[in-house]
């Protein structure tokens, strides 16, 4: 199946310029499937977007649809097919 | 000659050019690889390795957003990147918290050594010239770790100083933790603070838990170590094993900063704040002082500073020297200004003005 995930844009340096990526994953699969498709290809934009144990950085948001991860099952949230998945920095610093 | 002087701030690397320590070429907010938060992300950490044909510049930074990292730049800042495959630097699998910040690069023996010092307090080794790390877990598995009282500044290891000759030998200083040494190569660690005061513990002698703001070893000696502690400035002449106060003749005994002098033993210098509680510059005047037989006695070195009333302390790392035979030193501050001095003019110059709250500063000819 094929899941959108959309790049914010000060990270779309480490992803080639793209604004988009269209990630393939196994059916069943989670946000932190799809997160480890994407660091397949970019390594480095996973890192801004999950520490080193895999967890979504603090001031980092991830919407799987209209959903916050963290309302749903964080890294666990299933990831249906065709499905849009949103990075966005929240709203912090000065 | 090509001076370079990396200046961390708050929000962003800047870096300055000189052929004459004088002139001063600025640029900056730098992004640092391909992630443009680095832009503003707060730079904590700056390295010149200049033990490489080609000096290697390192910088430590992270983004309010997007986490920590190590870049580097082979070609004088013009161009930087970090490993694709491996974080550069990150705790390892099993650690309850993720890495924060890195607060500290210093070089090894070996050309290809880097020791980088991070928050939560962890202590990193590079073999590969800064590329990558790897933390050092007997430090990790210190009884004394999990108990560190961390500081406001953070719980982090914020200041490395290997041995000059000996490459088991290395000391390292933190806030709300005080001066560990190793003597085995990291194999082990033990607190070296007695004399050290904290005045923050109902004992204010304990074995550990001292909040060292920074320390330097001092040159021609390995066993000569000034600190600057919160509350208090300390000499010791047997690599920490005892410390003795060298305050007197400062106007007050707390600070953030303090600089060895590079090849004089005995020359050390100080940038006094008021007191814990009233963290401004002593009559609002920006200063530095120095001593040069080892503590026992100071001046004021602030000949071109600022005369108006200021208002921008000196971080822990925003000061440095450039090492060379004729030594450069330099100083940023909370206000963003920064300053330079040479040995042989002890007239300080301002390289920049109004940058972000500088957070370090490295300096070397290049």
């Amino acid at each position: 199946m094929s899941v959108t995930v959309f790049i914010p844009g000060a990270l779309r340096g480490e992803a080639e310029g793209a604004a988009s990526l269209d990630v393939a994953v196994d059916a069943a699969a989670t946000l932190t499937t799809v997160l480890d498709a994407v660091g397949l290809r970019y390594p480095r934009l996973d890192r801004r977007i999950r520490d080193e144990h895999g967890q979504v950085r603090r001031h980092v948001n991830v919407f799987v649809g209209e959903d916050e991860c963290r309302r749903l099952s964080g890294v666990a949230t299933a990831v249906p097919d065709g499905a849009e998945v949103r990075v966005l920095p929240s709203i912090a610093g000065g | 000659m090509t001076y370079l002087l990396a200046i961390g701030t708050k929000k962003g690397l800047f870096t300055a050019v000189s052929d004459d320590r004088e002139s001063w070429r600025v640029t900056g907010p730098i992004q640092l690889g391909g992630d443009a938060s680095t832009l503003q992300s707060g730079v904590y950490a700056v390295g010149i390795d200049t033990r490489r044909d080609t000096p290697r510049l390192l910088v430590g930074a992270d983004s309010a957003h997007f986490g920590p990292s190590v870049w580097h730049s082979d070609d004088l800042g013009a161009t930087w990147t970090e490993p694709a495959d491996n974080a550069p630097i990150a705790l390892p699998a099993g650690a309850d918290k993720s890495f924060a910040r890195c607060w500290q690069f210093a070089f090894g023996l070996d050309p290809d050594v880097v020791y980088a010092g991070g928050e939560p307090h962890s202590f990193f080794q590079s073999n590969d010239g800064g590329l990558t790390f790897t933390m050092n877990q007997a430090f990790w598995d210190h009884p004394h770790r999990p108990t560190l009282f961390p500081g406001a500044g953070g719980a982090a290891i914020h200041t490395i100083l290997p041995h000059p000759t000996d490459p088991a030998k290395i000391s390292i200083a933190m806030s709300g933790g005080g001066f560990y040494r190793t003597d085995d190569g990291g194999d082990s660690w033990n607190p070296y603070n007695q004399g050290i005061r904290a005045d923050f513990f109902p004992d204010p002698y304990p074995e550990y838990g001292q909040c060292v703001h920074k320390a330097a070893r001092a040159a021609g000696d390995p066993n000569r170590m000034y600190v600057q502690n919160h509350g208090g400035v300390y000499r010791s002449d047997d690599e920490g094993g005892k410390w003795t106060s060298i305050a007197d003749g400062l106007p007050c005994d707390f600070g953030f900063a303090i600089v060895a002098h590079p090849h004089r033993t005995d020359t050390v210098i100080n940038f006094p704040i008021n007191a814990d509680a009233n963290r401004f510059l002593p009559d609002n005047q920006l200063q530095a002082w120095r001593s040069d037989d080892g503590g026992d006695t100071w001046r004021s070195v602030s000949h071109g500073l600022p005369t108006d009333p200021y208002f921008g302390i000196v971080l822990r790392d925003a000061a440095s020297t450039d090492g060379e035979q004729v030594p450069g030193y330099y100083f940023g501050t909370r206000c963003g200004d920064v300053f330079s001095t040479t040995e042989d003019s002890e007239k300080w110059t301002q390289v920049t003005s109004h940058l972000p709250d500088v957070l370090c500063v490295r300096a070397a000819r290049v």
